[in-house]
């Protein structure tokens, strides 16, 4: 049987407070930018994608993709 | 037996006992914080109602109209005025000091957490997250979490608070809860755990727990959301590290197998 290793999003010190509804927008931002640097097929971007998707809620991700997709997402990607 | 549903219900969870007035027991080092602020402050509560009230006391007694038929035409006295604005002030301010420090450590998120879970409130049930899981967007552990209608209830569960889902979290592990709601305010509160929660539309809030006792802790919406705001309960059960492995996997299976 595999293991389930528990290991999620660290704390970030630029989101100390309560409110974490930008943590996980920029969370997703760094994703999709490293995206952008490195490519699709590179490795290194899976932690980003691991850490957005720990913090950000299912409908919220499938709506920014939407967005994405037809351009209209607000963020600085 | 007479009493045997006493016993049933209240033996094995932590949830309210009929009519209860104190605090349910302890289960994080959050809600023993509370608990013990609560029990400093309410020692010097009494000493200042008996105080207050025997000054009261004294004061309908001896001015009396039968006892006093003339008025005495007192008016002012500065001391006891400077003793009487000096002295209060300086008591709640005793009292801050402690209770400051219980809410900056309540408040504490820069510590790491080994799990996150969503819990996304909606009218009138909530959807809990677990994505630390994931390899994808669409790959989730996500459940529904209703109430149990009375009809439903067996014997031994309790009215208005138990749900076909629950939450599962490991014991003696820093967990991270993001609390949002799908529609209107929510909220997350488990009296046990010592948390109370806003779900705000639009806004991702976080608590972080440590359940330090494997057990059931039984909370409800503490926000009123609508109609049936009575009927959104939560429940957390805390279960052994090694146990919570066992579940999350059993459950990630038939998704991975149904993608393969």
């Amino acid at each position: 049987m595999a293991e389930i290793e528990l290991k999620t999003a660290p704390a970030d010190f630029r989101f100390p407070t309560t409110n974490q509804t930008r943590h996980c927008f920029t969370r997703y931002i760094e994703f999709h930018r490293c995206l952008a640097a490195k490519g699709e097929n590179s490795g290194e971007c899976e932690r980003f994608a691991k850490y957005y998707r720990s913090l950000c809620p299912g409908e919220w991700v499938e709506r920014w993709n939407e967005q994405r997709e037809s351009g209209t997402f607000p963020g600085p990607l | 037996m007479k009493f045997e549903w006493l016993f049933l219900t209240i033996a094995p969870c932590d949830a309210a006992e009929p009519w209860q007035l104190g605090f349910q027991d302890a289960a994080t080092p959050m809600m023993q914080g509370i608990i013990d602020l609560h029990h400093d402050i309410f020692f010097f509560l009494i000493l200042i109602l008996v105080f207050v009230s025997r000054i009261l006391v004294r004061a309908l007694w001896h001015f009396h109209y039968k006892k006093n038929p003339i008025p005495q035409r007192i008016v002012h006295g500065t001391t006891i005025e400077i003793l009487r604005t000096i002295f209060p002030s300086i008591i709640p301010m005793f009292i801050a000091i402690p209770s400051f420090a219980l809410l900056y450590s309540m408040d504490e998120v820069v510590v790491d957490p080994a799990i996150t879970i969503k819990a996304i409130g909606h009218q009138w049930y909530r959807t809990y997250e677990y994505s630390d899981y994931n390899s994808s967007d669409e790959q989730s552990l996500t459940f529904d979490s209703y109430t149990i209608p009375e009809d439903d209830l067996e014997l031994g569960q309790s009215r208005l608070l138990e749900v076909d889902n629950r939450v599962v979290v490991p014991a003696k592990t820093h967990l991270r809860i993001i609390v949002t709601p799908a529609d209107v305010p929510h909220s997350w509160a488990v009296p046990s755990l010592g948390v109370k929660c806003d779900a705000v539309p639009g806004r991702l809030n976080q608590i972080s727990i440590s359940v330090q006792r494997e057990g059931v802790y039984y909370g409800q919406c503490s926000e009123i959301c609508g109609t049936n705001h009575a009927f959104t309960p939560i429940v957390v059960e805390a279960v052994p590290s090694k146990d919570y492995g066992s579940r999350v996997f059993n459950q990630l299976i038939p998704q991975t197998t149904g993608e393969a």
